[in-house]
This record gives C-alpha cells, sequence and structure tokens, in this order.
C-alpha cells in the first residue's frame, strides 16, 4: 500500500479548497457526533460499560500469546485454518495462495480496512483475480479508483451526483434515460448489480470486529448485510484479522458491542453481528466449504510493552475522527494513509515507518475530543506527542526548527537570559505594532501573518506587569 | 514460521516466559468461567415488560411486530402480512420441526418451500434461536433446520421467535447457544439481527434495504 502522508500539507491545502469535499466533509460533523452522543445519553451504562471494554483489552494483550493459542486450537477444532503472517507480504501470498487452490476468477470483498493496509486489491487484480468490493461505500470508490476517506465511511467525501455519474460511467449495461439522481435509486441499482457478483465469486474476503478465544469465532459487524452474503454464497470463506483482534469470551465480546455501534454510527447494535465458525457442516444447506483466517501481525506485537500497547485496544469504530477538527476541515484523503484521523495518526508511523508518516503525529489541535469519545479510552494525544518526540530524536524536523527549538531551551534554562529578551522583543514588537497594535508581518512567524495580523504584545511582559502589582 | 515468530515477539514483548504458567492459569479460568460483566439495567425486566421492550427497540429500529397466542395463530399472521404488503402467498423456510408443526393447511393459498434459498425468494420465513430485549435483536443459527441464505437473499423476511426465548441481554442468548450446542461450540453461523438492512454510504442518509431484506417481520409466539 503506497502512502502519501509525507505530503500531508499540500494534501491538506488542496482539500481545504475543495468546494465538493467540503460540502461532503460536513456530513460527518452534523451525522456522527449528534448520533453518537444520543446513543450515549440514551444508556445510564455507557462510560461504565467502556471501562469494562478497556480492561477487557487490556487484560487480553496481556496475554496475548494464550490467548491467540487458544482460539487457533478452536478455529481448527471447528475445521478451519489459521494462517499466521507476520508481515503485509505474507498476508497477500497466503491469501493468493487460497485463490489460486480454489482456481478463483472473482472474489467478492466484505469492507475490511487490513485489507486496504495490506494492499490486497491490488495484489489479486496483478495476479488474474479480480476483486469485487460488496460494501456500497467501498464499491463506490472502488469504481472511482480511490482509496477509503474514512474508516467506517469509506465513501463519505462524495457527493450523491458524484455517485450517479460514476454508476452511470461503469453500468452501461443498464438503460441510459433511468432515473437515478435519488440516493435510494442508487441504491437500488447497487444491489441489483452486486447481487449478481455474489453468486459468481468462488471466495469470498471479509475482515472481522473480533475474533473469540472460547470458541474460535470470527465477527463481523455490519449494516448492509454484503458481508453476509459475501462470506456465506462463495465455497470459500477467508477471514483476514489482526492480532489484536481476539478477546476471550463471549461475554466479553457482548460488552465490547455495546460501547462499537454507539460510538460508530450511534445505533444501539448495528444491524448484522455475525458469529462464524469454521466451514460448512455436514448437515448444512448452505455456508461455504473452505473457512480460512490470515492473522496478520505487521508490526503490532512490537507495539506491546512500548508506550503504544494501548492502540491496540482500538475497534476501530471511526469515533476520533467524527469529532477530530483536523479531520472535519481536511477529510481523510489528506493524511495519505490508510488509517486517517487521530487513531491513523498514531498508527501510520508505527505501520510505514516514522520517516513515512511526515507530518500526521502534527496533525492535531491536541483538542483532546478523540480521548474524550473514545469508547477504549486510548490516550491518542499523548501517543502523537510521543511519535512527535521520536521524530525529534530521529532529526526529521527542518534544520529552522530544530536549532530555534534549541535556542529556545538554551534561554529557558537561564531565566535571566530569558527574561531580559522576551522583554526587548515584547518592547521592540509593541512598538513596531504601532497605535494598530498588530503586526501585519514578522519575521520566522510568516506561516501566522501570511493569513492574519499578530496582536502586538504589551510594552512589557506579564511577569513584569505581576511584578510591579499590576493584578 | 511466522507462527512462531509473532507468539515469540509477544511473549518477548510481555517480559519473556518468566510468568507464563501463572498466565496460563488465568487465561483458562477466564476461558472457562464465562464471567459476565456489567450488564445495564435496560433488559433485565420481568416477562411481560421484557417481549413488550424487545417489540419496542425492534420497531425503533425499522422492524414490524406482531403477538399471536399460540403456534397455530402463525400461519394466518403470516398470511395477512403478506397480503398487507402486497406480497405473493409464497414463502421459503428451513427444516425447522417448529415451522414443520405450524398448520399450514389453514392457509391453504400460502405456498410454502423448504429448502435452502438460491436468492429466487421474495419471502423468508425463520424460527429464532432467540432475541434480546435491550436492543430489539434477533438471534439466528444456521443449520438445516435455519439456512443462512434465508437470512439474507428473500427481500422480506419473517421470523417466528417464542416469547420465552427472548432474553433481556445478550448474555443470556450466549448461555443459552452452550447449552444447546456444547460448551465452546458454536453453530457455523450465528446471525445476531437488529432491523432490516441498511446503508449510510450514499451523504451518510440512512436508507433501509441494502443487500440484505428490506424488510423485516417478527412474529412473537405466547
Amino acid at each position: 500500500m503506497l502512502i502519501t502522508a509525507p505530503k500531508f500539507k499540500e494534501n491538506a491545502a488542496k482539500a481545504l479548497v475543495d468546494k465538493s469535499l467540503q460540502k461532503a466533509l460536513g456530513n460527518v460533523e452534523r451525522g456522527f457526533v449528534a448520533k453518537r452522543a444520543k446513543a450515549a445519553a440514551a444508556l445510564p451504562e455507557f462510560d461504565a460499560l467502556r471501562d469494562a471494554a478497556r480492561d477487557i483489552k487490556n487484560h487480553t494483550l496481556e496475554n496475548l500469546d494464550l490467548y491467540l493459542e487458544a482460539y487457533e486450537e478452536k478455529v481448527t477444532a471447528a475445521g478451519g485454518k489459521v494462517h499466521w503472517a507476520s508481515t503485509a507480504e505474507d498476508a497477500r501470498d497466503a491469501i493468493l495462495d487460497i485463490c489460486t487452490a480454489a482456481n478463483a476468477r472473482t472474489v467478492t470483498k466484505g469492507k475490511s480496512m487490513i485489507t486496504e493496509e495490506i494492499g490486497l486489491n491490488d495484489h489479486l487484480e496483478v495476479n488474474g483475480i479480480h476483486p469485487v468490493e460488496t460494501d456500497l461505500g467501498e464499491y463506490i470508490i472502488q469504481l472511482r479508483g480511490e482509496t477509503p476517506s474514512h474508516i467506517i465511511a469509506p465513501a463519505v467525501h462524495v457527493n450523491k451526483e458524484e455517485i450517479e455519474a460514476d454508476f452511470r460511467r461503469v453500468h452501461t449495461h443498464l438503460p441510459k434515460d433511468r432515473q437515478i439522481t435519488e440516493p435510494t435509486a442508487l441504491l437500488s441499482e447497487a444491489r441489483v448489480v452486486l447481487r449478481q457478483e455474489y453468486f459468481n465469486a468462488d471466495v469470498g474476503i471479509t475482515g472481522a470486529n473480533f475474533l473469540i478465544a472460547e470458541t474460535g469465532s470470527s465477527i463481523i459487524v455490519t449494516n448492509e448485510g454484503n458481508g453476509d452474503l459475501t462470506q456465506t454464497l462463495p465455497r470459500v470463506h477467508i477471514v483476514v484479522a489482526s492480532i489484536e483482534k481476539v478477546v476471550p469470551t463471549l461475554e466479553d465480546v457482548s460488552t465490547i458491542l455495546r460501547v462499537l455501534a454507539r460510538s460508530a454510527t450511534g445505533q444501539d447494535m448495528s444491524v448484522y453481528t455475525t458469529l462464524s465458525t469454521g466451514p460448512r457442516r455436514p448437515e448444512d444447506p448452505d455456508g461455504p466449504d473452505e473457512y480460512h483466517v490470515i492473522l496478520l501481525d505487521n508490526g503490532r506485537s512490537s507495539m506491546l510493552g512500548t508506550e503504544f500497547q494501548d492502540m491496540l485496544r482500538c475497534i476501530r469504530c471511526g469515533a476520533c475522527m467524527n469529532h477530530c477538527p483536523v479531520y472535519h476541515a481536511v477529510g481523510g484523503h489528506a493524511y495519505g494513509s490508510v488509517y486517517p484521523g487521530p487513531m491513523g495518526a498514531v498508527l501510520t508511523p508505527k505501520l510505514w515507518g516514522i520517516d513515512q508518516s511526515g507530518h500526521l503525529p502534527n496533525a492535531s489541535t491536541f483538542c483532546g475530543r478523540c480521548e474524550s469519545v473514545c469508547p477504549m479510552h486510548i490516550p491518542l494525544p499523548k501517543m502523537m506527542r510521543h511519535w512527535r518526540e521520536r521524530a525529534f530524536e530521529a532529526h526529521q524536523e527542518p534544520a529552522a526548527q530544530r536549532y530555534g527549538l534549541k535556542l529556545w531551551a538554551f534561554m529557558a534554562k537561564r531565566p535571566k537570559l530569558y527574561h531580559l529578551a522576551t522583554g526587548i522583543a515584547a518592547r521592540v514588537m509593541s512598538l513596531l505594532g504601532g497605535a494598530k497594535g498588530r503586526l501585519s508581518s514578522l519575521p520566522l512567524a510568516g506561516g501566522w501573518t501570511k493569513h492574519r495580523d499578530l496582536p502586538a504584545p504589551e510594552t512589557k511582559t506579564f511577569l513584569k506587569q505581576w511584578a510591579e502589582g499590576k493584578r | 514460521m511466522s507462527r512462531d515468530a509473532i507468539l515469540k515477539t509477544v511473549r518477548a514483548s510481555l517480559k519473556g516466559e518468566a510468568d507464563v504458567d501463572a498466565r496460563r492459569e488465568a487465561v483458562k479460568a477466564r476461558l472457562s468461567s464465562h464471567q459476565r460483566n456489567l450488564i445495564p439495567a435496560r433488559g433485565q425486566l420481568g416477562d411481560a415488560e421484557r417481549v413488550a421492550l424487545f417489540a419496542e427497540q425492534a420497531e425503533k429500529v425499522g422492524a414490524t411486530v406482531t403477538r399471536v397466542d399460540d403456534a397455530g395463530a402463525v400461519p394466518e399472521a403470516v398470511a395477512d402480512y403478506l397480503r398487507g404488503r402486497n406480497l405473493p402467498q409464497r414463502v421459503r423456510k428451513g427444516n425447522d420441526p417448529r415451522l414443520g408443526a405450524l398448520p399450514f393447511d389453514k392457509t391453504p393459498t400460502l405456498e410454502v418451500n423448504t429448502g435452502p434459498s438460491d436468492g429466487t425468494d421474495l419471502v423468508g420465513l425463520s424460527h429464532a434461536f432467540g432475541g434480546v430485549a435491550e436492543t430489539g435483536t434477533l438471534v439466528l443459527a444456521s443449520g438445516n433446520d435455519n439456512p443462512t441464505t434465508i437470512n439474507f437473499l428473500p427481500e422480506t423476511h419473517i421470523v417466528v421467535i417464542s416469547a420465552e426465548d427472548i432474553a433481556g441481554d445478550y448474555e443470556t442468548v450466549f448461555e443459552r447457544v452452550r447449552a444447546a450446542y456444547g460448551e465452546g461450540t458454536m453453530p457455523r453461523c450465528l446471525n445476531m439481527i437488529t432491523g432490516p438492512s441498511r446503508s449510510g454510504d450514499i451523504e451518510q442518509t440512512i436508507l433501509l434495504g441494502a443487500h440484505g431484506p428490506k424488510d423485516v417481520h417478527v412474529v412473537v409466539v405466547g
């Protein structure tokens, strides 16, 4: 998966002037935030459930090796097969091998961020296998040759007029004079077109919201029903999941389910929560003949025991980006990663390297809303600061910024010198500000003064005025 | 190879093998104890109120609910629903003995086909394993009795559920799954269904009837 995170600044600048995108982004702020607040308020135990959910994940992570072993044992007992994959490449290879053994030509896919992370679709296509995304949002962006701009609403950046144009461009077998201006008509058309694909497909690939160690089950949580058709109709079902998705028991998953949908879409429960355990059994009239689980690490095991361990609690609800002022302003694509928003800013440096993640840990106002709404209490701002520290240690900031900070640190450690310098600066800036009291340009602060004036300071520093008894 | 490498890294990050025996015991206990975490008060009600809450929550998410006194009244309730929706009198069901025992001879115009769906059926008829009052959720177990295809392919899904199978919370239904299928064993597929299929992918406006059923009708028996 190619990421363009190093270009965050350019991407963001373009996003800010993209009128169509800005219109679409309004839907995030208007929709998700109010719906989550309403759902949370309607359940008195919501906050206590968040605490319980956090504790479950913490316990699981502290025993991750043992829960993974227990999970694998149960999958095998149910007739399924677990394929362990250290890297994205291992996972792609394992999936391709299964598809090749099944003589697969068409693969249907349920919505899965992890298959985006490993760049699965491109890999299948270069190997002659046609992947069809079946989640409506994923289908739309596949037609557009784009990547998801949101982890649960992949086409949130697209307006309905654009979807109509895409459908007319691709669905050329349908009558030209059909009416598809209304969202309901677009949905019906996608339903009919994709229905046939489920039957054509040889292999169905889904992600997993959870893996249950107690039973060897994988769980998908969806609203459309596409994931269920994807995993029920083809001969082979492949589940792609990362190692931190495991939870101990059915009771534990019950608790986390209560915070997942409420945090994500503001539903009490998503429409379909499906627990799958192994392939079709002798008495079963339907379901896949083969059931495979790709268990992907891709750097996660090395987050355990570090300041990033808490990130492994993430259940991918999207609440952090739904409540992020930076996401609201620039949308998901500007982040240039598979995972946008605050959770993406933490995860991207780990998965693709800090050198590939550019300004992502700085793409934050540090307002803390992400952490306050996170159902798993993940300290996202704190972890972004950890990445800033690492980037600084790795000498990634421009020289001017590094020397500037060093100079500041030198001065800050010498109070007398600091007060002298700030006193002089305050007087000079106040003089330059004149009667207007504002500065329209200032060396080293072009980023600020290009867009608005800087208020000039008082003639004396705050500390000086304090000392003089002005309280 | 990957398996050993991953587990090795996980163990190393978890401070090595030092306390692995103690951890193993703790994990084993956790997996077999089925300890419940906090359960919301919402669904913890007496029998009548619990069934009423189930119906209320199911309707809130766009399902329709009818209540009948006994199983003998189900065929008529199904036929009435189809008539009211201007749908043909034809349903597809699995081999569930509870559905097989229904007196369909009372509704001679209602055609009942048995077996999994191939996608041509307009209406599916299932019997639920259980229900959850907390969120109006139906729980269906796969198998010959109630094939999974019937839950997803037809545009209309009619689900029969016994009032006594409606629990307050998910945990109680899962405990009944354990009792029915055995400790740590699951049906191939357990579908928890909360209302009709929907999508919010076009401009974040919720529309019903994405890839699964556009209508879910629940017949509560008892």
